[in-house]
């Protein structure tokens, strides 16, 4: 049984053009029923029914934990992807009928913080956005760093700004500005815990500074998630069900294996939370494993793959679904 | 149907029986004639009318008496309700989780009126009547936690998850069998599991831990645990040890069947939705050995498993000083007859 399993059907109820690249979805439920709530840092998977093609994206929720009357999302288009992110700003239309999983939060704050202090790159500024909501209410301080490319991509600063003041500043490579991020980690005050999310360089310099600091490891926390990579076509052996699959080139392993109707858990879709962990039975090739699950002696062993992210190369590969 | 609520004590007299009605729906733990650790979890699915299944939180006739024992426990000793500083969030999910799903399924017993953050909570069992602001404890008597933990059946630890593992940073445990909050307050999940013989070595709890560090929203499972205790005592906590060690020492051949309660643990497991910390009620039941028996396949697969039992479960159970006149007892209702397959009677 997976997270995705379980859809919420939902209308979508508003889409915004936020800037050139990055638009806005807002779903309600069909019913008119109250959506779960949730805590700052959780994500939905939201299913796209792409001409005959299924396809389950994991994006961040940015709404207000603390109002349950309907979500939103933010979607930054990549031409070079798979498609999902195409398909939203493409088809997605108000009015337009969807289906979305219950939150999950990989990513939730450490209540126990004394100060969050919260670095974005880009679109990853969205679970920030949701959590800032949640330490104002919860009447802990924060500080949001965010970078981007240019003013007219920062999506939302004005009206972080409006909302949050100094808490927030915005850093844009088109003006020269860059987050001294060995200043902003030695002035914090003990007890603050550091997010980031944003590209795999930023997650890792912070992470490098921070160490280099000494900040307790416990004290970092990044959201790691992946779009699942395209590349060539595979097969693939499922030993239970006894059927052969193809994975197509812009599809994953995971959507491939679901589309068989063969029963799978999943719940990230992202390489990050382990649910689709599935056990090797014979590889003849080279698995590119791509996830933040498996440690390197396991990919070595080439005994474990996590299909929502993972992709082959060679002559057989069977797996124990 | 209207549950008829029972006027009992689980210490003193201990006046606790189950009614003749009340026995079949027991949660009896064995679905084989033997018995092995595994992390046998199911989904917490509403399953067989009747049964303590069918609801998210099952109320039964021992309701009322289960709630006067935790006042009593609580007032003596308030260390057994215990939060961290940052786990209040997480005592509002729970406070809410309780009441929105006893108002659902007991409707006749319970009412939730919900205006924005203004709520009126009406527990007619309890005899509470009670208006407050959802998110403000200033608004409540205590801490949320306590408030609606002195409500519903059952010990509730609240699980803080972060670093990959869950921490035990809440709870009200008030009828444990042999394990203290006090003492685990602020463990982590390996750390609170160390005591458990054999299960380590097995790698029960690493997969329990992957599994409920992925627990879903709105998807509750379950599993059942289980113990014997001597009398129908709920508060065998290590603080009270002195209370309840000795009556080990009373049981005999002829009164084994009133002393011996099979004492069961439906333990559910909830992702709460503000705080992401899990929720981990521990909904004990008891049954006297006499009761169990009149249900002809639980008496024959209770002496199989006992008499099977491996002895360093024997002994960390804490049946060693009875086990051999309980499994000589148990042969009597074994006929060697084949048992069904699954838990419930036939």
């Amino acid at each position: 049984m997976s997270a995705s399993d379980h859809l919420i059907p939902v209308v979508v109820s508003n889409v915004v053009e936020v800037n050139p690249i990055i638009k806005r979805f807002e779903f309600k439920h069909v019913n008119g029923d109250e959506l779960p709530a949730f805590s700052g840092g959780a994500h939905i998977v939201v299913e796209m029914l792409d001409d005959g093609t299924k396809r389950k994206n994991p994006y961040s929720l940015m709404s207000s934990p603390f109002e349950r009357d309907q979500y939103a999302i933010s979607v930054r288009r990549d031409d070079t992807g798979r498609g999902g992110s195409k398909f939203m700003h493409e088809q997605v239309r108000p009015g337009m009928q969807m289906k979305i999983s219950a939150p999950v939060n990989l990513f939730s704050l450490d209540l126990r913080a004394r100060k969050h202090l919260m670095i974005a790159g880009g679109i990853g500024i969205t679970p920030f956005i949701a959590q800032m909501t949640q330490a104002d209410k919860l009447g802990v301080p924060f500080e949001l760093h965010y970078a981007a490319r240019s003013v007219s991509q920062a999506a939302y600063m004005d009206s972080l700004a409006d909302r949050f003041g100094d808490h927030v500043s915005c850093y844009c490579d088109d003006q020269g500005e860059s987050v001294d991020l060995e200043v902003l980690l030695s002035n914090q005050p003990l007890g603050t815990h550091v997010y980031v999310c944003g590209p795999k360089g930023m997650i890792e310099r912070v992470v490098e500074t921070a160490s280099s600091l000494g900040w307790p490891a416990a004290h970092v926390h990044f959201e790691h998630f992946l779009a699942p990579p395209v590349g060539e076509p595979f097969e693939v052996h499922l030993a239970k069900a006894g059927i052969d699959i193809t994975v197509g080139a812009e599809q994953s392993l995971l959507e491939a294996v679901e589309a068989s109707g063969t029963p799978i858990n999943c719940m990230c879709r992202g390489g990050a939370c382990g649910q689709c962990e599935t056990v090797v039975v014979a590889c003849d090739g080279d698995i590119m494993h791509n996830d933040h699950w498996l440690d390197e002696e396991q990919r070595a062993a080439k005994q474990r793959i996590m299909p929502c992210v993972s992709r082959f190369r060679g002559k057989r590969l069977e797996l124990d679904l | 149907m209207t549950i008829q609520f029972k006027d009992e004590s689980f210490r003193g007299d201990f006046s606790y029986a189950n009614s003749p009605s009340n026995i079949p729906r027991f949660p009896f733990p064995f679905p084989e004639d033997e018995y092995m650790y595994s992390t046998n979890i199911e989904p917490h699915h509403a399953a067989r009318t009747g049964s303590p299944f069918e609801n998210a939180f099952d109320v039964d006739e021992h309701y009322v008496a289960e709630m006067k024992d935790r006042a009593l426990v609580l007032a003596e000793d308030p260390g057994r309700c215990q939060a961290l500083p940052h786990m209040e969030t997480a005592g509002w999910d729970f406070l809410e989780l309780v009441m929105v799903s006893k108002a659902r399924d007991y409707p006749d017993l319970f009412k939730l009126t919900m205006d924005g953050d203004r709520w009126h909570w009406i527990n007619t069992p309890l005899q509470i009547d009670d208006t407050f602001t959802f998110g403000d404890s200033s608004t409540l008597p205590c801490h949320p936690m306590e408030y609606i933990g002195r409500q519903v059946q059952g010990d509730h630890a609240i699980l803080d998850q972060r670093d990959g593992n869950l921490w035990m940073d809440a709870g009200i445990i008030t009828a444990q069998a042999d394990w203290s909050l006090d003492f685990d307050i602020g463990m982590n999940f390996f750390e609170w599991h160390a005591p458990v013989p054999l299960a380590h070595e097995l790698g029960v709890f690493q997969r329990a831990l992957k599994f409920l560090l992925t627990l879903p929203q709105g998807q509750p499972s379950r599993r059942l645990n289980w113990t014997l205790t001597v009398n129908p005592r709920l508060d065998t906590s290590p603080e009270n040890y002195p209370k309840w060690g000795p009556d080990r020492m009373t049981v005999t051949p002829e009164n084994i069947g009133e002393k011996i309660h099979l004492r069961v643990e439906l333990q559910t497991f909830w992702r709460l939705p503000r705080s992401n910390a899990i929720l981990f009620p521990i909904r004990t039941y008891l049954m006297a050995m006499n009761e169990v028996v009149t249900q002809p396949k639980w008496g024959r697969r209770l002496h199989r498993v006992m008499r099977d039992l491996r002895p360093e479960l024997v002994e960390y159970k804490g049946l060693s000083r009875y086990h051999p006149i309980l499994v000589e007892w148990l042969s009597q209702f074994d006929d060697g007859a084949p048992t069904s397959p699954g838990i419930f009677p036939d």
